[in-house]
């Protein structure tokens, strides 16, 4: 029976943060610490030509100037911390000054004269794959990928830039809503016949659609403070992650890892911007080192905003054939994404969340990254996947009223299960329950009652929609570690980062489980690396539970073979013939005859060898050895890399049922309910499974009617730097209450049955309002996201509203 | 241009007594910059976008601070804050327009700031203009957004010269309903404006939006008897709910005798650089029934003349429609 895992518990860090007395890296300060201030670039595109920090060099204060000479030199497409011979976007960084003060430092970015070349810049995709259009590198205008891509948030390794272009005919023919023949992609895949799968369709909805990035605008900016003592670097920055950074970071600062001490005790939001070291901690730490003082370069509000990340653009065009039965039998997929100034797009992603949610028969998906010379993009919640949850959704309701069928029976029928697949490999999943969750919904929600609801209400109109939201959820392979201590309680040693989601806490349940140990004995060691932290995955694509209540898990079962070895050893018998329970490790057949948790610790360190650190398996990551080695001798230690067999993606699978007023005079929308159903294995923590559900449905909110990047074609300047300007909804644009639930099916894969549900709830939130907006204008497709009060308004008037043409960055 | 957030060194003078600062302001001059609450000071400075010798925080007098009755009507001085204003008995009693409209400015923690003379003394919202570009209104020569690929869905429908920009007030609207009186002191004395002569469109002065002259400070805002408890209709239309600007809001006082409109004021916000007050409106519902008859008997009229930029046209059915409940509700 559980003791932990399906509880609720206070996260230790709770506390701190409720009365503030919690630090983030900005609130740290050190002796002798100096402020460095960014340059960053006024221009789109442009050659630097010359840098004059003489006059600024000669104020009172002033330390030093930072630039891209100062660090290893980085090739396009990768992106570096200081623009070196070419700008690519405004506000990328240029150089960096250090002062006293901070007012001095940015007083003396005044005083410095940067020349520049102007270069052709380009703002618009598909303005870049036009003949002639310019490219937003010297080089060209497209990543291609030599190898396979990375997990996401990780730096983008072994691709090149090439300059595509299409053919008049192809550009005119996607922004006219139709496929763009003779179009060249970068990533294409098929399967089934695609044809056949068309030829068995009784109905086929074509549909061009358009989704706009927009910042990530981590509340906690990327500021970080870095110093240098005894040859070690202690770091503090503002990470999802901790341990993954470790690696990365340490190569940025030159230094090997175990020198390296990464503090990041809370972080202010990432959204998938902070998964790995960005490449901004490089500046921090090498000034720092420079100067050899304490250094810390703080990152204001519209900084974060050029330096911070975006959710990369989509320009697309879908086909989908529906069978009579409702089967989805085809679909055809082009992808162009918007990839800023890095090139990173998210198209395979779109086209997987396509797969999870309608289970084709048959599908092709072509796709190409186009850069532009707008801010960075990457990986931002459901990357890929949400946005086109939030496009799709109006196009599947219109595919499922062309054959006369209900919306979510719609949706049930092509569902996922645990027999299913995901992407184009067609990957097998470790379980699914979709059509469950659906049920599910349909009856929290009261679907078919609210159907039977008069729909006009004076100016207001109902409308109801649904909506399914996909990520991965997990991964495997990484360690864990757990100490018992002499004073007999357990220490868990998370490398997980704490960026807001407390899963780091959650997964540590699972050792507190394996162990049978109540939680108020438990302690984790976290947020810096001298607290010897283990290998752990990065904080990003909804994986943390999953993967983390299988390493605690796991590093827990290391430490109970080893209190029966010693019990064995000890009292006599073999190690099999003892359990534990309250905290003892005792016979079976004779329960008083064992030793306590402290007892069998404190054997373990006379013992040495594998019980107290001073070995360990071969198999655990380089991390986890310094780690461990950090610890030999101060307990009993149990430690694992997660071998767990088993195969298949975990998915994060939620479904949304929204119901909406749009007021047709004005173009707004109340939202009037909302309800969230997760497919994700057991409910680990039940309180923070219920903040993820209400913040994933903000965020929604934000994705399918608010959040976009406003760019002036004519000059390159980004229009809303402002956290105002970007609109992320209040709490008096979204839905008072959110209903949620869970089918709480164990996932087979996890001994604790946990899978991720993260991003997803973005998605089905996203998806649902989508689909509700268009119940409400009786089946008018935006093919937006968002679809904003502006596009509304003009439907209802009859104009055109200006995203007819497809086109990201601009209105 | 760089991206900058630390204030810049200047002068701060806080006086204590209006007198004290209009002599502050006087020496000054145009060199000084006079802050009330500062929610649209403190972006303009710490961004660099302006810059000022000296900062004049006149926060702390009291005196410009209160909602006074008055033997024709109310004064309210130019330091209350919103809250005070959308929370005032006095106010919700018989001037609940002005309630109302200082209810959805902005935020909470804007409102608990930002003062009533602030808020009809800001600056228009353009984001090139903000940005610290060199456009008409900031001293340049050309505008950004004027042109058919400017970024302009927030931008003017009305009343453009050189600058298209909107006016930010969602209470300036109001205060011309009204029909409120300006109360403007400078060390000369003082003078009064009605609110439609105080809010300047860039035909007339294309660098300020008032009529505020330099030394000048607004200390008072006055509400005429003859509007108090007249009906109400005011309607803030923004993207968000809260902590948004709006993209049209409508502010109309009528005068109603037995259900016909014996007289109105109705005014539109943030389609034009100042209040747009719609007198063809006015006379064309003189006398007719409130209602939904009158306000579809008005159609095209609220919008007419309205020249569309290449993103705002949707400004135009919204103002139609936000008038039409005015009137109709």
């Amino acid at each position: 029976m559980s003791t932990h895992i399906g509880f609720d518990f206070t996260p230790p860090d709770v506390p701190g943060k409720v009365t503030g007395e919690i630090k983030y890296a900005e609130d740290y300060k050190r002796e002798g610490m100096v402020f460095a201030r960014l340059l960053t670039s006024p221009l789109p595109s442009g050659r630097v030509v010359g840098i004059d920090a003489t006059e600024a060099l000669r104020m009172d204060g002033v330390l030093g100037i930072f630039t891209a000479d100062d660090l290893p030199p980085v090739a396009p497409p990768g992106n570096p911390a200081l623009a070196s011979e070419y700008v690519s976007f405004v506000g990328q960084p240029i150089l960096a000054v250090a002062a006293i003060t901070e007012e001095i430092a940015e007083s003396a970015i005044e005083k410095i004269r940067v020349d520049f070349e102007r270069r052709p810049f380009v703002v618009d995709p598909l303005e870049s794959l036009s003949p002639g259009g310019a490219n937003a590198y010297p080089e060209g205008n497209t990543l291609v990928r030599t190898q396979e891509e990375g997990p996401e948030g990780t730096p983008i390794r072994g691709a090149e830039i090439r300059d595509i272009k299409w053919p008049q005919s192809a550009i005119d023919a996607l922004r006219a809503g139709k496929e763009p023949a003779g179009g060249e992609f970068t990533t294409e895949w098929t399967f089934g016949d695609l044809d056949a799968g068309f030829a068995e369709a009784a109905a086929i909805v074509e549909e061009p659609f358009v989704t706009i990035g927009y910042p990530h605008h981590s509340l906690e900016s990327r500021t970080c403070m870095a110093y240098w003592e005894n040859g070690k670097c202690y770091f503090h920055g503002s990470s999802q992650s901790q341990s993954a950074n470790d690696n990365g970071l340490a190569r940025m600062l030159d230094i090997d890892p175990a020198d390296l001490v990464f503090i990041n005790e809370a972080t202010g939001g990432g959204f998938g911007s902070k998964i790995g070291p960005y490449p901004y901690m490089a500046i921090s730490g090498n000034f720092a080192k420079r100067l050899n003082r304490p250094l810390q370069l703080r990152i204001t509000r519209e900084q974060e905003f050029y330096i911070g990340s975006a959710r990369s653009g989509m320009q697309g065009w879908i086909r989908m054939g529906v069978k009579a039965n409702g089967k989805v039998s085809a679909i055809d997929l082009v992808v162009v994404n918007d990839g800023g100034m890095t090139g990173a797009g998210s198209g395979n992603s779109s086209a997987q969340h396509v797969t999870v949610a309608y289970q084709p028969e048959n599908m092709r998906f072509r796709g190409i990254s186009v850069y532009t010379n707008t801010t960075p993009r990457g990986a931002q919640r459901g990357p890929g996947q949400n946005e086109m949850a939030a496009v799709l959704a109006p196009i599947a309701d219109k595919a499922a009223k062309a054959i006369g069928m209900d919306r979510v029976a719609f949706r049930r029928i092509n569902a996922i299960d645990s027999g299913g697949f995901q992407g184009g490999g067609q990957g097998p999943v470790t379980s699914a329950f979709v059509r469950e969750a659906l049920d599910q919904g349909m009856r929290t929600f009261g679907w078919a009652e609210k159907n039977a609801l008069a729909k006009q209400n004076g100016s207001k109109v109902r409308g109801l929609g649904v909506g399914i939201g996909y990520h991965g959820a997990g991964g495997r392979g990484y360690d864990g570690l757990v100490r018992i201590g002499p004073d007999g309680k357990l220490y868990i040693h998370s490398g997980v980062g704490n960026l807001g989601t407390y899963s780091y806490a959650g997964t540590c349940r699972a050792a507190a489980e394996a162990l049978q140990v109540p939680w108020e004995r438990c302690e984790i060691l976290r947020g810096r690396t001298d607290n010897h932290l283990p290998h752990s995955s990065g904080q990003g694509g909804s994986n943390t539970i999953f993967t983390h209540t299988r390493t605690n898990w796991v590093a827990a079962q290391d430490a109970i073979t080893k209190l029966k070895e010693i019990a064995a050893q000890d009292l006599g018998g073999a190690p099999e013939d003892y359990t534990i329970g309250d905290e003892r490790v005792f016979a079976s057949a004779e329960p008083a005859r064992g030793l306590t948790y402290a007892q069998a610790a404190a054997r373990a360190i006379e013992l040495g060898g594998k019980f107290s650190g001073e070995e360990y398996p071969d198999d655990i990551n380089p991390i986890t050895q310094r780690a461990v080695q950090g610890l030999a001798g101060s307990g009993l230690i149990g430690v694992a890399k997660d071998n767990i067999p088993g195969e298949g993606q975990p998915p994060g699978i939620l479904v949304g049922f929204c119901e909406i007023e749009l007021d047709k005079d004005t173009g707004k929308i109340e939202i009037l309910d909302y309800t969230a159903i997760a497919d994700c294995g057991t409910v680990v923590h039940p309180k923070n499974f219920e903040n993820a559900m209400r913040g994933g449905a903000v965020w929604g909110v934000g994705l399918a009617a608010f959040e976009r990047h406003v760019y002036d074609p004519q000059n390159g300047l980004p229009a809303n730097t402002g956290l105002y300007q970007s609109k992320p909804p209040t709490y008096l644009d979204v839905n008072v209450e959110t209903k949620m639930g869970a089918v709480n099916i164990p996932d087979p894969q996890n001994p604790t049955g946990g899978r991720g549900i993260g991003e997803p709830t973005q998605g089905a939130a996203a998806a649902a309002l989508a689909s509700a907006i268009s119940d409400a204008l009786d089946g008018h497709v935006f093919n937006t996201a968002p679809t904003t009060t502006d596009m509304i308004i003009n439907h209802l008037a009859g104009n055109d509203y200006s995203t007819k043409y497809l086109k990201t960055n601009t209105f | 241009m760089p991206s900058y957030d630390v204030m810049p060194n200047m002068e701060l003078y806080q006086p204590v007594r209006v007198e004290d600062a209009l002599d502050i302001a006087s020496r000054y001059a145009d060199r000084g910059w006079l802050v009330g609450g500062g929610q649209d000071t403190y972006g303009w400075l710490k961004d660099r976008a302006k810059r000022a010798d000296a900062l004049i925080d006149l926060s702390a007098i009291e005196s410009l601070r209160g909602v006074r009755e008055t033997a024709d009507g109310i004064e309210i001085g130019a330091l209350t804050t919103l809250t005070e204003i959308a929370e005032n008995d006095l106010l919700k009693q018989s001037y609940s327009l002005l309630s109302k409209a200082a209810s959805v400015v902005a935020s909470p923690q804007i409102r608990n700031i930002g003062t009533l003379g602030g808020n009809v003394s800001q600056d228009v919202r353009c984001w090139y203009y903000r940005r610290g570009l060199s456009c008409y209104r900031a001293g340049g020569n050309l505008c950004y957004a004027d042109t058919p690929q400017g970024m302009n869905r927030e931008h003017s429908l009305f009343e453009t010269s050189r600058c298209v920009a909107a006016g930010a007030s969602d209470t300036a609207p109001a205060l011309v309903a009204l029909d409120a009186t300006m109360v403007l002191r400078s060390i000369d004395g003082e003078r009064t404006l009605s609110a439609e002569e105080y809010f300047v469109g860039p035909a007339v002065d294309i660098e300020n939006t008032t009529a505020l002259r330099t030394g000048e400070i607004l200390t008072a805002v006055r509400l005429p008897k003859a509007w108090a408890n007249a009906t109400f209709y005011y309607e803030k239309v923004a993207d968000r709910n809260v902590w948004d600007f709006s993209l049209v809001n409508v502010a109309a006082a009528f005068q109603v005798e037995n259900g016909t409109i014996q007289e109105s004021r109705v005014v539109c916000g943030a389609v034009q650089a100042t209040p747009r007050r719609l007198q063809n409106v006015e006379q064309a519902i003189r006398g007719k029934a409130k209602g939904a008859v009158t306000a579809a008997s008005i159609t095209g009229m609220a919008s007419a003349g309205a020249r569309a930029l290449a993103h705002n046209g949707f400004k135009i059915p919204l103002m139609e429609n936000l008038v039409k409940r005015a009137i109709s509700a």
